[in-house]
């Protein structure tokens, strides 16, 4: 269950980085992102992809959150 | 030579792993790698911030070193105490040039070195009755110092001694604050986790102690974060972005104290420049209080207009017109100076192995001045300061992470590059191969080397270097060839 700080890049786009493991990728897609839920599988720009429980309402980011390996 | 292709390049790696053993020849493959600039990942081609292989020359250091030397060492109002046996600070002490302003032993202490001294009784019956003692001492002998960082060295997470407990204690009594740092030696594999260590004792020990103090902030402030102010960097930067517009709070930690860190969740935009060492206490305060840090690079002029302008980006019209009102001051003074030594340096190649950020900054300053880059790797980088590094290198140039001392040499030897920059330990062999050297972690005994005022002296110092007479006298007459005398001895 790492525990991950997700960011906006410069870019706008949500950085997933785990500082135990040195992993600082891209976030390309999200199962629920609505207005009122966040969260799901997450899949990742080297194809890993990660769990979360959905949260509602949204996090704000930069947050810390912990997530499951898929 | 001319510029090698990826081909050549692996050639170069074949080579030199060959003398290893299978196994090490495995793992080291991994930490070397001709760039590939398509790449959008590192951890594709190179894998770093792993434990260095038994039995190679490795140019690293500890944990203590990361935090200590690096990261605590240059607040300048707080005493380090050196936490253990007298050597690992005494053989550091002030190496870094960490320039401030202050009386020495008054109100600053930077190149002071203070320890606990460990004896073998310490050791066996634990140090935390020493350490109450020499704090209070500390104060008594100091009175002005604002707070005391206890730094571990390697014994004091062997015999397991509480000193944060201690620390917590000595707080109490004295009202000050203490920082335990359990950056023992031991941790990690290089000095990199202590510099994180270092981060989170500062999340830890300063902000919570700092809640609730009065600051009167303006819309313009910000910080300068991971600039140890070697040989005056932090000055030559600090004073671009002052006259721009901005105010800035903060140093960290050249030349910093203990309340600009604490004034720091109260700036409006954090500046990382070594993204390495200070990205964690970033990212925290990003997430706490909601501070934007954005990574800029003062090394030479192209690089600081692009860093001036994307910091300007983040502010009103205001500090955008001062933005460019400074690159146009500074426009002349650059000009000259590149019109001075760029004819001297064109198209000489130079090969780096340095640490936190300079092996991908100084590249842009190095092209400047006309030379290229043709090697470059980090004594302890990770994943993400290589993502940082593919772009910024020429396709096909030799990366390296970790590099151990044999093929660090070996590299020298096949790449024939016209200068190196890398650490004191290289300096002496590199110079007696011939070739010439700068020290590039703490400017050799030069600097600063941030901003334009730096970039003059960079300028300098590399003609300085290159264009030495001395090394047309490394090889003796008689050993050159076809002069009377080789034929003549012959
Ligand atoms: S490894 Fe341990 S003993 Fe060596 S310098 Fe670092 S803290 Fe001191």
């Amino acid at each position: 269950m790492p525990s991950v700080m997700l960011r906006r890049n410069e870019e706008g786009t949500l950085l997933f980085y785990v500082a135990k493991k040195d992993l600082e990728e891209t976030i390309v897609s999200v199962e629920t992102d609505t207005e009122d839920a966040w969260g799901g599988t997450v899949e990742l720009s080297d194809g890993s992809k990660y769990f979360i429980e959905p949260i509602s309402p949204p996090p704000a980011f930069p947050t810390t959150l912990r997530f499951n390996r898929v | 030579m001319s510029t090698m292709t990826k081909q050549e390049t692996e050639a170069l790696i074949q080579e030199v792993l060959e003398v290893y053993p299978e196994k090490a020849r495995k793992d080291r493959a991994k930490h070397l790698t001709a760039n590939d600039q398509s790449l959008e990942k590192s951890s594709k081609c190179i894998t770093s911030n792993r434990k260095s292989l038994p039995g190679v020359m490795t140019i690293r250091g500890c944990a203590y070193a990361g935090s200590r030397g690096v990261v605590w060492g240059p607040v300048k109002d707080m005493i380090h105490i050196s936490h253990g046996p007298v050597g690992c600070g005494q053989y550091s002490r002030a190496g870094r040039r960490n320039y401030y302003v202050g009386t020495t032993g008054v109100n600053t202490f930077t190149t002071m070195n203070f320890t606990s001294d460990f004896q073998e009784r310490d050791i066996v019956f634990g140090g935390d009755k020493k350490l109450d003692k020499i704090i209070d001492e500390i104060e008594m002998l100091f009175p002005l110092n604002k707070g005391i960082t206890v730094q571990s060295e390697c014994p004091i997470g062997l015999i397991g001694d509480d000193i944060e407990a201690v620390s917590k204690k000595k707080a109490q009594d004295l009202d000050k604050t203490i920082v335990p740092v359990r950056c023992e030696g031991f941790r990690g594999v290089s000095q990199s986790l202590g510099h994180h260590i270092a981060n989170d004792a500062i999340r830890d020990w300063v902000f919570s102690r700092a809640e609730g103090k009065e600051f009167e902030s303006t819309p313009y402030d910000v910080t300068v974060i991971g600039d140890y102010n070697i040989g005056g960097d932090a000055w030559s930067s600090r004073i671009l972005l002052e006259e721009m517009g901005l105010r800035v709070i903060a140093q960290w930690s050249g030349d910093g104290t203990l309340a600009e860190m604490e004034n720091t969740p109260k700036a409006k935009l954090n500046l990382l420049h070594c993204y390495r060492s200070m990205n964690y206490i970033s990212r925290h305060m990003e997430e706490k209080y909601g501070i934007p840090w954005m990574e800029y690079n003062f090394f030479g002029p192209t690089k600081i207009e692009e860093a001036l302008r994307k910091i300007a980006e983040r502010f009103d019209d205001k500090i955008k017109e001062g933005a460019e009102r400074v690159i146009a001051k500074y426009k002349p003074e650059w000009q000259a100076v590149v019109a001075k030594y760029r004819p001297r340096l064109e198209g000489k190649r130079v090969m780096l192995y340095v640490g936190g950020l300079r092996p991908r900054h100084i590249i842009g300053a190095y092209e400047d001045l006309g030379m290229e880059v043709v090697g470059t790797g980090y004594e302890f980088g990770h994943n993400d300061d290589y993502d940082r590094t593919i772009k910024e290198m020429g396709d096909a140039t030799l990366i390296y992470d970790d590099v151990t001392g044999y093929e660090f040499e070996e590299f020298v030897k096949k790449v024939k590059p016209d200068l190196i920059g890398s650490g004191i330990k290289e300096k002496y062999i590199f110079q007696k191969m011939g070739i010439p050297f700068r020290q590039m972690h703490s400017w050799d005994y030069s600097g600063p080397y941030h901003g334009y005022d730096g970039f003059a002296i960079f300028a300098r110092d590399m003609d300085m270097t290159l264009n030495n007479p001395c090394w047309d006298s490394i090889t003796p007459p008689w050993k050159k060839s076809g002069s009377a005398m080789s034929v003549a001895a012959e």
